[in-house]
């Protein structure tokens, strides 16, 4: 099966021939799997942001191809807009971007820019906002009313009502409370679960993408690092210090205890860890 | 593709121009213009010419960036030196029509040329070695004699020093919100005029319901550090006048001196 998403020694240089150039994305090839839900991890810097901007075609890359579902997206640039509608895109900090005046049209933007009939453009900007959790009674408010949390909502449904096949979000949970967080990316995994299209979250809490991510992309300093399996990169505990990046916290105990001879795998998340250290601690845990 | 315009067009460098105190920069670049005024012969702007070129090599800012700067003006030279080129008496050339160009009217159109084009490249020569904040510095250093006459000088380099630093902000801001816009499929590249206008309103409320969050977030961050205008304030870079600067002081007057001599002794273009 060909790839939803596939990029091939992508580059990028953002103010080529000036003082100012710099280098942010070097020779990026991936292959992205309809259905797979990727995180993407990496220090501050490391052009997390300008590679995932490159994927819908917002910037073209300085070489290198991206192609969608086997098609390079850069071959008629006229249509690129198409492509955007695939590829949706929920930037950092996306409450920025509200402009209407209720929460319902804010939502609609997308869906009307798509053409698509009142009808529908009605039905998904409501099916979207069910999927993040905004209430009725929000949608015909002002979105300059909403505290931060709800404003990030309707951006997010703003790009759900889209419909698209590959969803990117551009730390989505950046700036809220532990619970707005948790709930955030619950309701993302659900939505990912319901629709079964392509999930990219960018994040820099390893916990979340541990918890939620089948795969994993790490940047290091506009190189590609590392894509594979989650454990298989939390594996990598070493490098991953060694880049800047912590593995989550229960990975890491679990690690150490393995190192000590406990009879316990490497696990990405509490339940897991849970899940294997009770029925130790029940029989008295002894090392191996 | 907003930050492609030469706004803030400074050049980072450690050039003998770049070290220079802005105070005297400036002072130099309107005296500049206004000998390119006063000169009115070939030899007296061929010098200044020189004199620019000179400053420009020793600047060590790429040439091609002064090309660029030009490349905007291009248009308007060539306007005013056609336009000069039908306008002046002597010996006809050429006949079309009731137009004809003349001697006089090439000579004009070459000279008004060269002027225009001196005129620019001496002004990039200070845009591009003198950081905007220098600038700005320099601009109130240079008008606070006008506080005898109650203009509020500090006040106004504050508000311009302010609006440089948030251009970038906002070239920034700008940019971000174009592309979130455009990542939900807004379509601002065809369309007639209208069309174009109207696709511009999701860019423009959220960018001016941010630059008031922004100039309130300021203001509070302002007064929480006690500022209170200029009464009192000292700075953190003080300008120092050193001997090159002098030097270059008296470099300027000479240039006007070989000007005056020039312009008295060869006859006048204009
Ligand atoms: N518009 C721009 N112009 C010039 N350089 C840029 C621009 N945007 C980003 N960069 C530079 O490119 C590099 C990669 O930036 P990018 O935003 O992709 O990083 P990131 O991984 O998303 O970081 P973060 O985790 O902080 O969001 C950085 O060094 C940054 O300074
Ligand atoms: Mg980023």
């Amino acid at each position: 099966m060909t790839p939803i998403l596939e990029t091939q020694e992508l580059c990028y240089t953002y103010g080529v021939e000036t003082p100012f150039e710099k280098k942010a994305v070097q020779n990026v090839s991936i292959k992205i799997e309809q259905g797979d839900f990727i995180g993407v991890i990496g220090h501050t810097g490391s052009g997390k942001s300008t590679l995932i901007q490159m994927l819908n075609g917002l910037i073209r890359p300085t070489s290198g191809k991206v192609l969608l579902a086997g098609k390079d997206i850069w071959e008629e640039p006229k249509k690129i807009r198409a492509v955007r509608f695939r590829v949706g895109m929920v930037f950092q900090y996306p409450e920025d971007q509200l402009f209407e005046e209720t929460v319902l049209k804010d939502i609609q933007f997308g869906p009307r820019n798509m053409k698509l009939t009142e009808n529908e453009i009605e039905q998904r900007a409501r099916d979207a906002a069910k999927f993040v959790g905004l209430p009725d009674e929000l949608l015909d408010k002002s979105p300059f009313e909403l505290s931060g949390g709800e404003k990030r909502r309707v951006a997010i449904a703003g790009v759900i009502a889209m419909d698209p096949d590959v969803l990117i979000l551009d730390e989505p949970t950046a700036g809220l409370d532990p619970a707005g967080r948790d709930v955030l990316l619950s309701e993302i995994v659900s939505y990912h679960k319901i629709r079964g299209n392509t999930v990219l979250l960018v994040s820099h809490s390893m916990e979340d993408v541990a918890r939620v991510a089948d795969r994993v992309l790490v940047m290091n300093a506009s190189h590609m690092q590392m894509f594979d399996h989650t454990a298989e990169v939390f594996a990598h505990d070493k490098e991953l210090e060694s880049i800047g990046l912590q593995v989550p916290q229960v990975t890491k105990i679990m690690a150490e205890l393995k190192s000590r001879g406990y009879p316990v795998e490497t696990c990405l998340t509490v339940e897991q860890a849970v899940a294997q250290l009770l029925p130790l601690i029940k029989k008295g845990g002894d090392r191996v | 593709m907003t930050r492609d315009i030469a706004l803030g067009q400074y050049f980072p460098g450690k050039s003998p121009v770049h070290r220079l105190d802005p105070r005297v920069k400036l002072v130099l670049t309107i005296a500049f213009i206004v000998y390119i005024f006063v000169a009115n012969n070939f030899w007296g702007l061929g010098f200044l010419a020189l004199v620019t070129l000179g400053i420009m090599v020793v600047s060590s800012v790429p040439v091609k960036m002064y090309f660029k700067s030009m490349k905007g003006i291009l248009f308007i030279v060539l306007f005013t030196s056609v336009l000069n080129l039908f306008y002046g008496s002597g010996k006809v050339l050429v006949q079309i029509g009731f137009m004809q160009i003349t001697d006089d009217g090439i000579r004009n159109a070459i000279f008004i040329a060269v002027r225009i084009v001196c005129l620019i490249l001496f002004s990039s020569i200070l845009t591009f070695t003198t950081s905007p904040t220098e600038l700005t510095d320099a601009m109130e250093r240079l008008m606070s004699p006008l506080k005898v006459l109650h203009v509020k000088v500090h006040e106004i380099s504050m508000m311009m020093t302010i609006a440089l630093r948030f251009v970038p902000t906002l070239l920034e801001e700008t940019d971000k919100i174009m592309a979130a816009q455009k990542a939900r499929g807004a379509d601002m590249e065809s369309g007639g005029l209208m069309q174009r206008i109207k696709s511009l309103i999701p860019v423009l409320i959220p960018l001016f319901v941010s630059s008031f969050r922004r100039a309130y977030e300021l203001a509070m961050a302002m007064e929480c550090r006690c500022y209170h205008g200029g009464e009192g304030r000292t700075k953190m870079k003080v300008l120092h006048m050193e001997a090159m600067d002098y030097a270059v002081l008296v470099f300027g007057g000479a240039v006007l001196v070989v000007i005056l001599l020039l312009n008295h002794f060869v006859p006048a273009v204009i």
